[in-house]
């Protein structure tokens, strides 16, 4: 009996329209979390671990060392590397230092393996691709993202340096 | 037999032994560098140090010998606080990087570290820098990560017996250095690289190319020579990286030569991977299987059996060699040879003993007298050498030599140029003849430079006789050796793979056939001869390497090399040992065996094998002898008693077989390392003889 009326109550005074028109009102004058992406980004941590890229010292020498640590850790086997000594030093080198971008699983155990921060995984994630074949890096395309990207590689390296 | 105690267990050993092999005998692990089972006690690294009851202070197990009512201990803080205390000495000099270093991942010092060692370092002072040594083309040195074990200069004087290495200064200014004016170019110097607990000696040609972890590892056996070295072949992909020795008491040891080591370049370079057939403008064509057997099968066709031939190279395994003779002899060919050094033996004259190394490698270590004929073992069998070096050393062995005067690490008689001088020896005339007469063990060691005269039987009759009369031929002592160089021609010979004519060798078939009085040869991975030889006549190779055979084959058939087929090889001393697969044969090369199989279909009579084990199986009835991997039967030598010098001996000078030591198979000649080290060699003879100008 009680139930009823209640119901017929709350039916006559559009007791649910009204709540839900207040929800909206609420949600309509908070501020908003969406971001107008491609033009707005969000924050992203030092630790990001996004597209990889190799390094370079600042004078302009590449930084691996052909080690094949972060090949050896890559859980994924997404990393190729082939070695030799370098023809004008005879410096230990890598001759070709692929990653399948489709293997990896970005669990960062490269960049933790490196013992000179060579490869590491940079902060960008914008490198959608039309086909899956530009997602095979080569070395030179690497090196290019390292160009890139170095002073916020840099930067992110620093400001998590006290944390490792 | 003393008796001690090791960590609370009682443990019995044998006498001689030290307080590390004792702990070894008893499961213990003693960390070490500069100790090694096969070379003397230096006890220079201190990393074996072990608590000793009684005991002033911690004792160094690896030189102090076990003794009765020694209690060890090897577990307790005390030990655990010196071995810290070494480790964290030889990391003061030793630099970090170890991610540029290839002996990264296999390397003694970084393992000991992890488990020994500390996690840290209280050194903050510059570290010592060494410069580089000279050593070679093949070990690359960086010798500021030496730790001064001193195991690579005892390898050299002990082992390979030549003196090429030494330590200079001491503390911080100790440094391995060459002698003055000498470099390093024995025939075993790749072993120091595996000797090395560190990455100051590494393998140059291996530089930087792959990581140990990278790599798939098949156990099998080597051919570049007959001593049928137990080797590691390690593969990346499909390529061979690397050789490696392994353990084998009974044969090598643990060493193998240069050769052996790095002649994994030359399978990769000019190698057959498709059959060609020669067109009729002169021209090799590459063509498909049935193509080139087809046009064997036409030539099979026109040409009598009388006028065909065949020959065996050095570096098959039995199971071809099997298959082939059985093809050939199928065409009713009876002229096949193995014997390309151009010997003479015959295995009917002594039956096996008369071609084997019958008192085994081991038994040379029992000898104690040794007369070595027409050969020059290290370079015909440098680890063989090694085990002489090891002879002499260990028990004084003395030494002669009948043949050319060289160079073999060690010293001994020369007793003349030619065979002429074994009737000296043989009359007792010479000074030599009391040595081996009075000794308990003679032994004799014949090498195929003797046999490639006209007079080789009267040669084989004199020298079994002087076995017979200096008693190196008893019933407890079988100590007169023939020594092989091929690693095919043990199993070849035991299967029969010599001309039934007794007059007809290697050179009255090239002299035939350059006559043009073959009407086909075949060449099984047979190339040790000149260019013209072949010229005119029909000419099938099969073989890997685009070497001189190929070169003016008619056919050419690529087959597989050693690293990629299942195989046996019988090595000099009659001992059968298998080797394995470890990468594939390039292209459209095939295992030699089912290329006979599938030529035998298209000649009409198919061989009574479809696999390698239905081969194996026929192949062991007929030599039983082969059958028995890794054991040695014991040749009969009762044949050698009847045998009478039936004539005579020339005076012709009887030198070594191996005339081109780095370039002595097409393998050889096709590897760039092997290149460099024979430039690298005469540059060492030059500078040594001061004929550099």
């Amino acid at each position: 009996m009680m139930a009823t009326i209640k119901q017929t109550i709350n039916s006559l005074f559009l007791r649910e329209f009204v709540s839900a028109f207040f929800l909206t009102m609420r949600y309509f004058f908070t501020a908003k979390p969406t971001i107008n992406y491609p033009f707005e980004k969000g924050p992203l941590s030092p630790r990001f671990r996004g597209e990889h890229a190799l390094r370079r010292y600042p004078n302009g020498q590449e930084r691996c060392i052909a080690c094949k640590l972060c090949e050896a850790i890559c859980p994924a086997q997404a990393i190729t590397i082939e070695a030799g000594p370098r023809r004008n030093d005879g410096t230990r080198r890598t001759t070709r230092y692929d990653i399948d971008m489709t293997k990896c699983i970005y669990c960062g155990f490269c960049q933790e393996a490196c013992p000179v921060e060579a490869i590491v995984e940079g902060p960008n994630f914008e490198y959608a691709t039309e086909t899956r074949e530009e997602l095979f890096y080569d070395k030179d395309k690497l090196l290019e993202n390292g160009d890139k990207w170095e002073q916020q590689l840099a930067k992110n390296i620093e400001l998590d340096a006290p944390y490792r | 037999m003393p008796k001690l105690t090791i960590d609370g267990k009682e443990i019995e050993v044998a006498d001689g032994l030290t307080i590390l092999q004792a702990c070894e005998q008893a499961d213990v692990e003693i960390p070490r560098f500069c100790y090694h089972e096969r070379l003397s006690i230096a006890g220079n690294c201190r990393m074996c140090l072990v608590e000793m009851e009684r005991a002033p202070k911690p004792v160094a197990s690896c030189a102090m010998p076990a003794g009765e009512g020694m209690v060890i201990k090897t577990n307790t803080p005390l030990v655990k606080k010196a071995r810290e205390g070494v480790m964290e000495f030889m990391l003061i000099n030793h630099p970090l990087d170890c991610p540029i270093c290839d002996q990264g991942g296999e390397c003694d010092l970084q393992d000991q570290s992890m488990a020994y060692g500390l996690d840290g370092t209280r050194y903050t002072e510059p570290k010592r820098a060494m410069a580089e040594q000279n050593f070679g083309p093949l070990i690359k040195t960086e010798m500021t990560r030496c730790i001064s074990c001193t195991r690579c200069v005892r390898f050299t004087t002990e082992v390979a017996g030549v003196h090429e290495l030494g330590q200079t200064g001491r503390g911080e200014d100790a440094e391995i250095v060459t002698y003055i004016g000498a470099v390093v170019s024995n025939e075993m110097s790749g072993n120091i690289i595996d000797l090395c607990p560190v990455g100051a000696l590494t393998s140059r040609p291996y530089e930087f190319n792959a990581r140990p972890w990278e790599l798939r590892k098949t156990e099998t056996i080597d051919v570049m020579d007959a001593v049928g070295s137990n080797i590691r072949v390690d593969v990346r992909g499909r390529e061979v990286m690397r050789v490696l020795p392994i353990n084998n008491d009974d044969v090598n040891e643990e060493w193998i030569s240069d050769k052996t080591r790095f002649i994994w370049d030359g399978l990769k370079n000019r190698r057959l991977d498709t059959p060609y057939v020669r067109d009729s403008r002169g021209l090799l064509i590459a063509a498909s299987w049935s193509d080139a057997f087809e046009a064997i099968a036409k030539q099979v066709k026109k040409s009598d059996a009388k006028k065909m031939a065949g020959l065996v190279g050095d570096l098959n395994g039995a199971e071809e060699i099997f298959a082939f003779k059985t093809l050939l002899n199928g065409l009713g060919v009876d002229n096949i040879d193995c014997r390309q050094d151009g010997s003479n033996i015959r295995p009917e004259w002594a039956g096996r003993a008369g071609y084997t190394f019958n008192s085994s490698i081991n038994g040379i270590e029992d000898a104690d007298a040794l007369l070595i004929i027409g050969s020059n073992p290290r370079l015909e069998a440098t680890v063989l050498n090694s085990r002489i070096v090891k002879a002499i050393k260990h028990n004084e062995m003395p030494v002669g030599l009948v043949g050319e005067a060289v160079d073999l690490a060690y010293e001994y008689q020369h007793i003349g140029n030619g065979a002429e001088s074994l009737n000296e020896l043989l009359k007792g005339k010479h000074s030599f003849a009391k040595i081996l007469k009075s000794a308990k063990k003679p032994m004799i060691i014949v090498g195929q430079g003797a046999f490639i005269g006209d007079d080789a039987k009267a040669i084989f009759e004199t020298i079994a006789t002087l076995a017979t009369k200096i008693g190196a031929i008893k019933k407890s002592w079988n100590g007169l050796n023939f020594l092989q160089t091929g690693a095919s021609r043990v199993a070849a010979l035991d299967l029969g793979c010599v001309p039934k004519d007794k007059k007809s060798n290697k050179s009255t078939i090239l002299a035939k056939s350059k006559a043009g009085k073959l009407d086909l040869l075949f060449l099984l991975a047979a190339d040790e001869m000149k260019l013209c030889d072949l010229d005119n006549s029909f000419v099938v190779y099969i073989g890997t390497h685009g070497d001189v055979g190929a070169n003016s084959a008619d056919v050419i058939l690529p087959s597989a090399a050693y690293t990629e087929k299942y195989a046996t090889y019988v090595n000099l001393e009659g001992r059968a040992q298998l080797g394995q697969k470890a990468t594939f044969p390039p292209g459209d090369a095939k295992e030699d065996w089912a290329i006979f199989r599938a030529l035998s279909a298209h000649l009409g009579a198919p061989l009574p094998f479809d696999s390698l084990e239905e081969l194996r199986t026929l192949m062991y009835k007929t030599v039983p002898t082969l059958a028995n991997i890794g054991g040695l039967d014991a040749a009969d030598m009762g044949a050698f008693a009847s045998l009478k010098v039936s004539g005579e001996i020339s005076s012709t000078p009887l030198l070594s077989t191996i005339t081109d030591y780095y370039h002595s198979n097409p393998i050889a000649r096709a590897s760039a390392i092997m290149d460099d080290c024979k430039a690298a060699k005469a540059a060492a003879i030059a500078e040594a003889t001061g004929t550099n100008g």
